[in-house]
């Protein structure tokens, strides 16, 4: 059994750092927000799938008018994923505009910012279904393929105890632009003014006032920053896995909140860690998981595995991995 | 010819503010000029901070109004007082804890986008706490609490402000680091900043200040020289013993 789950390994390395780094980015919209309001905001999953849907529009658009013939595929792909990424940062701005700051204003309980925030998860999903359905008839919709390349990791040939694993040229892309948006995040919130001021927002939302930064300001860029993320990780999702539709937000939300906790909520590289570490196990679990209970459970119970592990972690370290530990004198 | 709209740098007109719907403030009245330290004495819940809280714009007055400089501040928020310069140091310090010393301070400076003024600054603010300076890498929030209090004052000092206010800045601190702290309020004073002073410690506060106002349930209830109020009776039994 054992030298089955070896065998296996090279490619749910693979698929679980794809699925890994969706889940990552996605949770750094989570843990930000909750970061400066103490607010889950349960309607970032639907960001996520409206930025999937945007960019599908975009690309049907630019496939209507003849570029993806003409232009290279990466143009394409990097026009796609910058609009769908300013049109959701935008979208997330508008949000937090009208639902979440009359609230603030009026001191409203925080579970009250919480309902309105499933409120408007609903409404996301409705007004995609609603206008998807309209458009073309169907409310799931699959994205003209791309970045379908496909490699085999020859990797046996070397070390014959694992088997050879496969991926498509948009795992490549996937993760490339990833990386690139979890490092440049990083190095903006950590050495950058506004980082900075982000962080004391964070920390002292009363004293930050003080300091002449203007912390309604300082909310909209975070939104716009965690739901640009967000939405620029919809488009990857479209492109790596081709289908989408209105509900793909709800439960990879879950499952991306469920990485920001497991990283500590509020902390951005806990984020980042938790739902890499989430997408692993998940793809583990999925290989493996007939194998190890000797077919008592398929691959379809790999969400529970997942959260299994978390009500671990949990349970010994409820602050999350990486959960603030820094000792406050008074 | 027209009477000018302010004759005081600083000055707060009859406010009335409320926390949610309690009344803290009643008819404040009172005023700063330019390079005075001005004390408000009284005691817990007397209103205090919730006075400089309402001239800082993060209480917003229901009635009243004040003037800072010739203009009328009453209804702008704290982001846009602290522009103008007026500079608070909270009560309880609320220092940044995870940010480094460093930061803490750069945040002071947060509305100056020139490097070299922000770095003369930093000097400025290590002449009064040349400790602040071994600790430049460390959280704000593993720092002692006499530390924090530098920090805290550093940090407006980092506004170069026209007018700092300081709420409470001896509380919970021993006594020879109090000492410190109101020497250098003094020299800072000397040296040209005026300041507002809360303070429950009422015989340091009096000792430094030219003025001082005493608080009693949201009413300004006397007023005077520093010294005039410290031989004053009521003061004396109330404050002082």
């Amino acid at each position: 059994m054992l030298a089955q789950i070896i065998q296996n390994l090279p490619q749910v390395l693979i698929d679980g750092l794809t699925l890994g780094v969706v889940y990552a980015v996605v949770a750094i919209g989570y843990t930000m927000v909750y970061g400066i309001l103490e607010l889950i905001n349960f309607a970032h999953g639907d960001v996520f799938m409206t930025g999937a849907f945007i960019g599908a529009t975009v690309l049907f658009l630019m496939l209507g008018m003849g570029f993806l013939a003409a232009m290279p595929a990466l143009i394409v792909f990097l026009i796609v994923i910058v609009v769908a990424g300013i049109a959701t940062g935008l979208l997330g701005v508008g949000i937090e505009r009208v639902a979440y700051r009359p609230l603030r204003r009026k001191n409203a309980p925080k579970l009250i910012a919480l309902i309105t925030s499933i409120g408007i998860s609903f409404v996301l999903e409705d007004a995609v279904r609603f206008i998807a359905e309209l458009k073309t008839g169907n409310y799931i919709v699959t994205a003209p393929s791309m970045f379908n390349h496909k490699f085999t990791l020859d990797i046996h040939h070397i070390m014959p105890f694992f088997d050879n694993a496969t991926f498509q040229s948009s795992f490549l892309l996937v993760l490339a632009v990833t990386i690139v948006m979890l490092v440049s995040l990083d190095l903006f919130v950590n050495k950058t003014k506004w980082g900075m001021a982000m962080r004391a927002v964070a920390q002292d939302r009363d004293t930050a006032s003080l300091m002449t930064i203007n912390v309604n300001r300082v909310i909209s860029v975070t939104f716009f920053i965690g739901s640009a993320l967000g939405g620029a990780t919809g488009v990857l999702f479209m492109i790596q896995y081709g289908t989408i539709d209105p509900y793909i937000g709800f439960i990879l939300g879950i499952k991306a909140f469920t990485a920001a906790v497991l990283g500590g909520i509020g902390n951005i590289r806990g984020a980042m860690f938790g739902g890499i570490m989430l997408g692993l196990l998940e793809m583990f679990a999925a290989a493996n998981l007939s194998l190890i209970t000797h077919g008592a459970m398929g691959a379809e119970y790999k969400d529970v595995f997942a959260f299994i592990i978390l009500i671990l972690v949990l349970i010994f370290k409820p602050e999350g991995l990486f959960g603030k530990a820094v000792v406050e004198k008074v | 010819m027209t009477e000018p709209i302010a004759k005081h740098f600083l000055e707060v007109n009859k406010i009335d503010s409320y926390y949610s719907q309690i009344q803290a403030l009643n008819g404040i009245e009172l005023y700063i000029d330019q390079g005075e330290i001005v004390t408000l004495i009284g005691s817990n819940g007397a209103g205090k901070s919730t006075t400089l809280k309402s001239i800082s714009g993060q209480v917003r007055p229901k009635k009243g109004s004040i003037i800072f400089d010739g203009r009328d501040i009453t209804k702008f928020p704290a982001h846009q007082t602290a522009g103008l310069g007026i500079a608070q140091v909270p009560e309880g310090r609320r220092i940044f804890p995870r940010l480094t010393v460093r930061e803490n301070l750069q945040i002071g400076a947060f509305s100056v986008k020139d490097k070299s003024v922000i770095a003369h600054r930093l000097e400025r603010v290590f002449t009064y706490f040349p400790r602040l300076k071994e600790r430049l890498n460390q959280k704000g929030g593993t720092m002692s609490g006499g530390e924090q209090q530098m920090l805290a004052i550093g940090r407006a000092l980092m506004m170069k402000p026209k007018l700092l206010m300081l709420d409470e800045p001896s509380m919970g601190l021993a006594p020879i680091i109090v000492e410190q702290i109101f020497d250098i309020i003094k020299e800072m004073n000397k040296e040209g900043m005026t300041i507002l002073l809360v303070e429950q410690n009422a015989f340091q506060a009096l000792q430094i200040a030219d003025r001082g106002y005493v608080i009693q349930t949201g009413q300004i209830v006397l007023e005077g020289k520093g010294d005039e109020l410290m031989k004053n009776e009521q003061v004396r039994e109330a404050y002082l013993a």
